[in-house]
């Protein structure tokens, strides 16, 4: 029952962050679309002092014409699914295990947490040389070991190696957040079921899964956003190559290799669209969890 | 009782969560590994696991040549402040917009997560024209309010969540007792909320750490965090996996123990919260 | 006493005090490659002689140039001195963002400065950079493997030479390929080797009118033969092997020869880290008779951004770095194979360096590279494995991406010179050169 007092203190609270993340928004994003309408080539001498020249929507027709937009487009979603998709199934199930009782939970939790605490750079690294590497890496030593040929991973399987890497950092974002979950779930109500002797299949569908699906909801959009943003992993082990581009990938390359600012934002507009194009797709799909 | 468990399926359960702790970590501990090796041994193929001459020359030869103390410090400052100050921004927006909910809570929260889709190379030029305009290129404290801003939406998210789980009924029964708004913030939900508060600070405090755009683009000597600490090491010509290795383990080593005093609490989440 | 003299007394006293007091704190920015990282533990000589101090950022090449890249344009001054290469300096050099630095002193005898060296870090024949250290590419091969294949390396050897033993060498059983070389996507990686590969066999990236010359026979000739020799005895993997996964195979003996950067050879000599460091010999790239080796020529050196306050500091510190001394001072703790190569004339009339065994290949192969006429039919451009344009670098990453794709077997050689073909024609349309 909101009072119109507390509504009135809630703006107020409300109010910082709102004005701050207008501010955070708003002043990029509209350097952002004033870029994209100019000819901004920093090394051919063009500076914001002298004046940029109005080039229209030629940068948006650039970006969108050049061969490589489509397939980075693909390239990002095919990315985000799988590895939301990994992600939230491991992480159901992973949690599940953890919250059972065993010997030295502590421990497992930590380990199991870990991956989140390394750098995306390192653990690029750390994959492409230690453990892809068709040569040196662990896991052509094990293909070795049972007599199969060295898998190529990172020119003949390269999406899926990417897609791994990233998993492998997220795993534990999910895990923790839907660990959390479970852990709050009514433990009067389970055990109320499972004196029901409900199976267990049917324990998880009808007792577990919903109230996990808001856990699931927030672990969907939050790593959404970041795994859109990929970029390290790709830097560091494929450059870009066989058919690893993503949009951010590309825009990487448009704003620093080409040094084209006024391309590279007409980019960074597309991004925005198809961020927000996955946003409410995906508030088609699970919002309804938001309403509570 | 019910939930009594036989000693076999806890043995069970111990094996698969151990056997699957240890290969999700297995990255991690071959890196730590790797670090106590010589370059060479750590290329030798096949790899060796634990027989060979421990060295520490790793991180003997970091250490002379960085100084890792004001790295170390600046993750910290950097981290810790851009966290604190964003959860003192963000309790109370979560809070308005989980208890006096109305029907735009919703469009703002989602247009708040849609400023974090705003790729961070494609506003590089223009976020770095600002701080060169406002003469904060390479300080900490620029860095403090961008990480802040950057996870801002993360952290009101992540709270309103939590919030959301604490009964309303609870507060309901508090205004009745005639409790203030105030009261009611210190005493009834404060210590709900307190977990969920943890743990939000704990993965913020991580996704800070780790942010590498923004604090490699923006510092130069003075704020600059072990993310540049770690680009120091990485892919030099010449071999670098074995110090890399061991930059590498001196950058996550903090924040791993830090997970490893606060992972109870911060698992424990909301148990403890609920009411019955 | 004359109001003159008192003025002149005042403007030679603040003269002197600027001298003395002003020690300055001097920031730069440099790449995390060891010769750069030694430099750091010797800066302690340069304050006890300068007065100044000096705070570094060392970054990884890719995060260095990025970082130093956008401050230089944004006029950002986070730095007092930059490290680049050969390809960022006659561009900034052009813009005027740079100090020239044509007033250097005396006793740093900057005519000692190797001709190549200086000439590709000069615009319109004034010096913007000076080279710390310089390398070119040659041929790292293993003697032992190459007496057993029953040849003879020689001193410059020519392609189809290069083919044969290579396949020769390649003992898959034991682990051992023929040759390593790079493939990896990247401008300065597998984009550097195949560039500078293609000038030997009479390609060129742009014709007189900047057309792209993908199309060209040149080009197909090119990738084909790299490709086949790679195929038939290179490494498992090496479209994405770069300059670090060779070494790293070169040092535990996996590669019969190896075609990279001339500073690589002391890491392949050093023993601590190399199991074959007794078995190496040098020869010059090949070639293929038509008067152009496949060879490139790089240097990192020092560079002080326009509009600096420290410029005499910052000066100074140069000369410190790029002289004769400092490749003294570093022979005195380190020994002479660890000096920085590549850079002075001089290093290489000196006695004590011509007992390294890499030394005298280093040099002809550096002579041997000429960027302003890398290659065999006329080009309008400067360099030998890249373009000093500022284009260059973008289109050069997207395409050898492509040529990365075709090594892995992810479409043919055709296939990827057209996309090349098109790819760089756009963006240079885009950029106003037609």
């Amino acid at each position: 029952m909101a009072t119109q007092h507390s509504r009135s203190a809630a703006c107020m609270m409300m109010a910082p962050a709102v004005v701050l993340l207008l501010g955070w928004m708003l002043v990029p994003l509209i350097m952002t679309l004033f870029f994209s309408f100019k000819k901004y080539l920093p090394l051919r001498g063009d500076s914001l002092s002298d004046g940029l020249e109005w080039v229209g929507f030629l940068n948006y027709e650039r970006f969108i014409s050049s061969g490589s937009f489509w397939p980075s487009v693909q390239t990002t979603l095919i990315i985000v699914l799988s590895v939301l998709i990994i992600t939230v199934t491991l992480g159901v199930l992973l949690a599940l295990l953890l919250d059972q009782p065993m010997w030295g939970q502590g421990v497992v939790r930590i380990l199991v947490i870990a991956p989140f605490f390394v750098m995306p750079t390192v653990s690029a690294l750390v994959w492409k040389n230690m453990f892809m590497d068709p040569i040196n890496g662990i896991l052509a030593h094990l293909w070795k070991f049972f007599g199969a040929e060295p898998v190529l991973w990172l020119s003949e399987a390269s999406l899926p190696s990417i897609i791994i890497i990233v998993s492998w950092q997220w795993l534990p974002f999910a895990t923790l957040i839907l660990l959390t979950a479970i852990q709050s779930l009514d433990s009067e109500q389970l055990e109320a079921s499972e004196i029901d002797g409900a199976p267990k299949l049917k324990r998880f569908w009808h007792i577990i899964l919903p109230h996990l699906s808001r856990s699931i909801t927030i672990v969907i959009l939050i790593q959404t956003i970041f795994v859109l943003a990929v970029f390290a992993e790709i830097f560091v082990t494929t450059g870009g190559a066989f058919g690893t581009k993503t949009l951010t990938y590309l825009i990487f390359q448009r704003v620093l290799d080409s040094q084209n600012i006024g391309l590279g934002s007409a980019g960074g507009v597309y991004a925005i669209i198809l961020a927000n194009i996955v946003a409410i797709f995906l508030m088609r799909i699970v919002g309804k969890n938001l309403d509570a | 009782m019910a939930r009594a468990v036989t000693n076999q399926r806890k043995a069970m359960n111990t094996f698969f969560a151990w056997a699957l702790g240890l290969l999700i970590f297995f990255p991690i501990l071959w890196t730590i590994l790797t670090s106590f090796k010589t370059e060479a041994q750590a290329i030798s193929d096949p790899p060796i696991f634990f027989f060979f001459d421990w060295t520490l020359e790793n991180y003997k030869a970091v250490l002379e040549r960085s100084d890792y103390a004001k790295f170390l410090w600046n993750s910290i400052f950097i981290a810790g402040g851009s966290t604190l100050l964003g959860i003192i921004i963000a309790v109370p927006a979560a809070w308005s917009m989980a208890f006096v909910p109305s029907k735009r809570t919703k469009d703002i929260l989602l247009w708040m997560l849609s400023t974090k889709m705003l790729p961070a190379v494609g506003v590089l030029y223009p976020i770095y024209l600002i701080c060169i305009e406002l003469g904060v290129l390479d300080s900490r404290i620029a860095l403090v309010f961008i990480l802040m801003l950057i996870n801002l939406p993360i952290i009101v998210w992540m709270l309103y969540t939590y919030f959301k789980e604490i009964p309303v009924d609870i507060l309901e029964a508090a205004r009745m007792d005639g409790a203030s708004l105030r009261d009611e913030i210190i005493h009834v939900l404060t210590p709900m909320a307190i977990p969920g508060i943890a743990s939000t600070v704990l993965l913020n405090v991580i996704l800070a750490w780790n942010e590498a755009f923004w604090t490699l683009n923006l510092t130069a000597a003075d704020a600059a965090p072990l993310t540049a600490f770690i680009a120091s090491y990485s892919s030099p010509e010449g071999l670098f996996f074995a110090k890399l290795s061991a930059a590498s383990t001196m950058a996550i080593a903090p924040i791993l123990i830090m997970g490893w005093f606060s992972q109870k609490q911060l698992v424990r989440g909301l148990t403890f919260g609920a009411v019955k | 006493m004359s109001l003159k003299n008192t003025l002149c007394a005042a403007v030679a006293a603040s003269f002197l005090s600027a001298g003395v007091a002003s020690a300055d704190k001097l920031t730069i920015a440099t790449v995390n490659n060891g010769d750069m990282i030694r430099m750091q533990g010797m800066t302690e000589d340069f304050t006890k002689k300068t007065g100044h101090t000096v705070e570094w950022v060392t970054l990884e090449e890719n995060v260095l140039r990025q970082r130093v890249t956008t401050d230089i344009t944004t006029k950002g001054g986070a730095f007092d001195i930059m490290t680049i290469g050969m390809y960022e300096t006659p561009i900034w050099g052009k813009n005027k963002w740079l100090v020239p630095l044509d007033d250097l002193s005396e006793g740093y005898n900057a005519a000692d400065i190797l001709p190549a060296m200086s000439g590709g870090l000069s615009y319109d024949g004034t010096l913007y950079a000076a080279p710390f250290y310089g390398e070119s590419s040659m041929i790292m091969y293993r003697k032992d493997l190459m007496e057993k294949a029953g040849m003879e390396m020689p001193k410059s050897p020519s392609w189809s030479f290069i083919a044969r033993a290579a396949r020769k060498m390649t003992d898959r059983d034991a682990d051992i390929n023929g040759i390593c070389l790079r493939g990896k996507a990247g401008w300065g990686e597998g984009g550097a080797f195949i560039t500078a590969m293609s000038n030997s066999f009479g390609a060129r990236w742009f014709d007189e009118k900047w057309n792209a010359q993908f199309d060209t026979r040149e080009w197909s000739d090119t990738l084909n033969f790299y490709k086949n020799m790679m195929d038939d005895a290179g490494p498992k993997g090496f479209a994405t092997n770069g300059f670090n996964e060779n070494l790293s195979l070169f040092q535990q003996g996996k590669c019969g020869m190896w075609i990279d950067a001339t500073v690589a050879a002391s890491f392949v000599t050093n023993p601590k880290d190399s199991k074959v460091a007794d078995k190496v010999g040098f020869a010059l790239a090949p070639d293929n008779g038509m008067g152009r080796r496949s060879n490139w020529l790089w240097a990192w050196a020092l560079a002080i951004p326009a509009g600096t306050q420290k410029e005499a500091a910052a000066k100074q510190f140069i000369e410190w770095a790029t002289s004769t001394d400092y490749i003294e001072l570093v022979a005195a703790k380190e020994g002479w194979a660890n000096v920085p190569p590549g850079a002075r004339t001089s290093l290489y009339e000196n006695e004590n360096y011509k007992k390294v065994p890499f030394a005298q290949m280093t040099l002809d192969s550096i002579l041997s590279a000429n960027p302003k006429a890398s290659t065999v039919d006329p080009s309008p451009y400067v360099g030998v494995q890249f373009a000093a344009i500022p284009e260059f670098a973008g289109i050069a990453t997207e395409v050898s991406q492509e040529f990365s794709a075709a090594y892995a077997g992810k479409q043919t050689i055709a296939e990827a010179l057209a996309k090349a073909q098109t790819i760089t024609n756009d963006a240079m349309e885009a950029a106003g050169y037609k």
